[in-house]
């Protein structure tokens, strides 16, 4: 579904992303992990079109994105830090939003109810806590059923509450066949999310493989001692 | 589009500052007609005020606004949107709550006391000056991140085509005042909006009688129809181009 050929990004004169190769399917759900500033940000980024790579290309379905916009109806992005325009209120933010997508589908509100963000409707964004905005964040992300889930570390900053509520339901969107795509620091918590994962390093990638082939390699059952085997034995 | 050009449009009014700036305009407007004798004393009043306040505020206005929606079009841009289509959207958005204020601040007034060629003259004046200091807003704002810098580009433009660039245009006059360079001025001219405006505001006042030689030789290029088409489209050009340039950094810009 998506295929990332050769990207290259510097910044200045810092490479960010070097020669990256991967390819995403239909159904997967996929963990980027990897040191801070190693490029996953950059790299989902590049992947909705916000960062545009020196060299590469990016296909979504098979169509290179880069200059393109439509795609992005497919998407459903939940960013690391949401931000957003101060003085506009929850809801505004949410039709805002069904406004410029021009969504004539059926709107996903699980989370709109599992938040019980109708209490806040009214709230400016700016009087909320980085939680609460995290929660505006995921509701935006998984609105408009996309066929696409790229969650920039969803859970961090969720009370313990709120995360179980976007685990249950990333893992319900998988069942659907959809892509995800999760960054996290916290492996404890992929355990029984993903299905793939990527460990990334320095701007490439170290390792991208199936969880049952990581476990299987190490002789480990979770996810965070198996990394750590691998990484000690680098 | 047209739905993000009236968000931001309904936004930008929403803002104390825009209201502030129609106050003040019309307070300047109506004070310059009621303490001056005759309309055409009053236009010369305004003309001044408008030429000094229209450019800063705009300017000044229009950066600070894009600083502050850095959020909002982080979140349009992970939306199915075009780049072009958000950023042209701002502008529009921006350029006409600036022209709208300016209408309602100093147009009305002028509509009122001062009907005719060069009120609407004025009005048309004071609307492409708003838009061209929103436009020269986009460049500043696109060309660094830091918002202090930003800012502080955009001061300077203003600064420098408020104050410096006469200043300039004066010191060259003196230096080169054995020389025969007014036709070189009519053509310096168009290398500053406000000045371009002044002149085309001047000629059609009484007082250009007293601008001399090089009044006579810029009555005879600008008093035309031709002149008068020229000195717009230099107008339009000078919103169009600063635009343009910032459309094409924002187009590849890394957010």
């Amino acid at each position: 579904m998506i295929e990332i050929k050769n990207i290259y990004k510097k910044f200045g004169k810092v490479e960010v992303l070097n020669n990256i190769n991967l390819t995403f399917n239909k159904g997967e759900c996929i963990a980027l992990i990897g040191p801070n500033g190693c490029g996953k940000t950059t790299l989902i980024k590049s992947i909705l079109g916000m960062i545009i790579p020196t060299k590469g290309d990016i296909l979504f379905n098979q169509k290179s994105i880069l200059k393109k916009y439509k795609y992005r109806e497919q998407i459903g992005y939940m960013p690391q830090i949401g931000r957003y325009p101060d003085y506009m209120t929850v809801g505004q933010i949410i039709e805002m939003v069904k406004k410029i997508r021009n969504a004539n589908q059926d709107l996903d509100e699980d989370l709109v109810k599992a938040f019980k963000l109708e209490k806040i409707f009214n709230k400016q964004m700016r009087t909320l806590s980085g939680g609460t905005t995290q929660k505006v964040s995921a509701t935006l992300a998984f609105l408009f059923n996309p066929d696409v889930l790229i969650l920039d570390e969803p859970t961090a900053g969720l009370d313990p509450l709120a995360s179980e509520i976007l685990k249950e339901k990333i893992i319900k969107e998988r069942e659907k066949g959809k892509l995800i795509l999760i960054t996290s620091h916290l492996l404890s918590e992929l355990d029984d999310m993903v299905s793939n994962i990527i460990f990334m390093q320095e701007g490439q990638v170290y390792f991208f493989k199936t969880i049952d082939d990581l476990l299987l390699s190490t002789n480990e059952q979770k996810i965070a001692k198996a990394i750590a085997n691998v990484l000690k034995s680098k | 589009m047209y739905r993000i050009i009236k968000i931001i449009f309904f936004d930008i009014l929403k803002n104390k500052i825009v209201l502030a700036y129609t106050l003040i305009l019309a307070l300047l407007s109506w004070s310059s007609f009621g303490l001056e004798d005759n309309a055409a004393k009053g236009l010369l009043t305004i003309l001044n005020v408008i030429l000094f306040t229209v450019p800063l505020v705009s300017i000044l206005f229009a950066t600070i606004y894009l600083y502050n929606s850095s959020e909002f079009i982080e979140l349009l841009l992970s939306q199915p949107i075009k780049r072009k289509k958000i950023w042209l959207s701002l502008f529009i958005g921006l350029s006409l709550s600036m022209v709208l204020a300016f209408f309602i601040g100093a147009g009305i007034p002028l509509l009122i006391n001062a009907p005719g060629i060069v009120g609407i003259m004025m009005i048309i004046v004071g609307c492409l000056i708003s838009v061209i200091f929103v436009s020269l807003a986009f460049l500043s704002s696109i060309l660094t991140r830091d918002k202090a810098k930003g800012i502080g580009i955009a001061i300077m433009n203003w600064l420098y085509f408020a104050l410096l660039f006469d200043g300039m245009v004066l010191f060259l006059l003196y230096q080169l005042s054995d020389y025969p360079i007014e036709k070189a001025m009519v053509a310096v001219t168009a290398l500053s909006p406000i000045d371009l405006a002044r002149i085309q505001i001047l000629l059609h006042l009484d007082v250009s009688a007293m601008l001399g030689y090089t009044g006579a030789i810029f009555k005879d290029f600008f008093g035309t129809t031709t002149g008068l088409i020229m000195s717009f489209l230099f107008l339009c050009f000078w919103f169009f181009f600063p635009f343009y340039i910032s459309l094409n950094k924002f187009k590849s810009k890394d957010l």
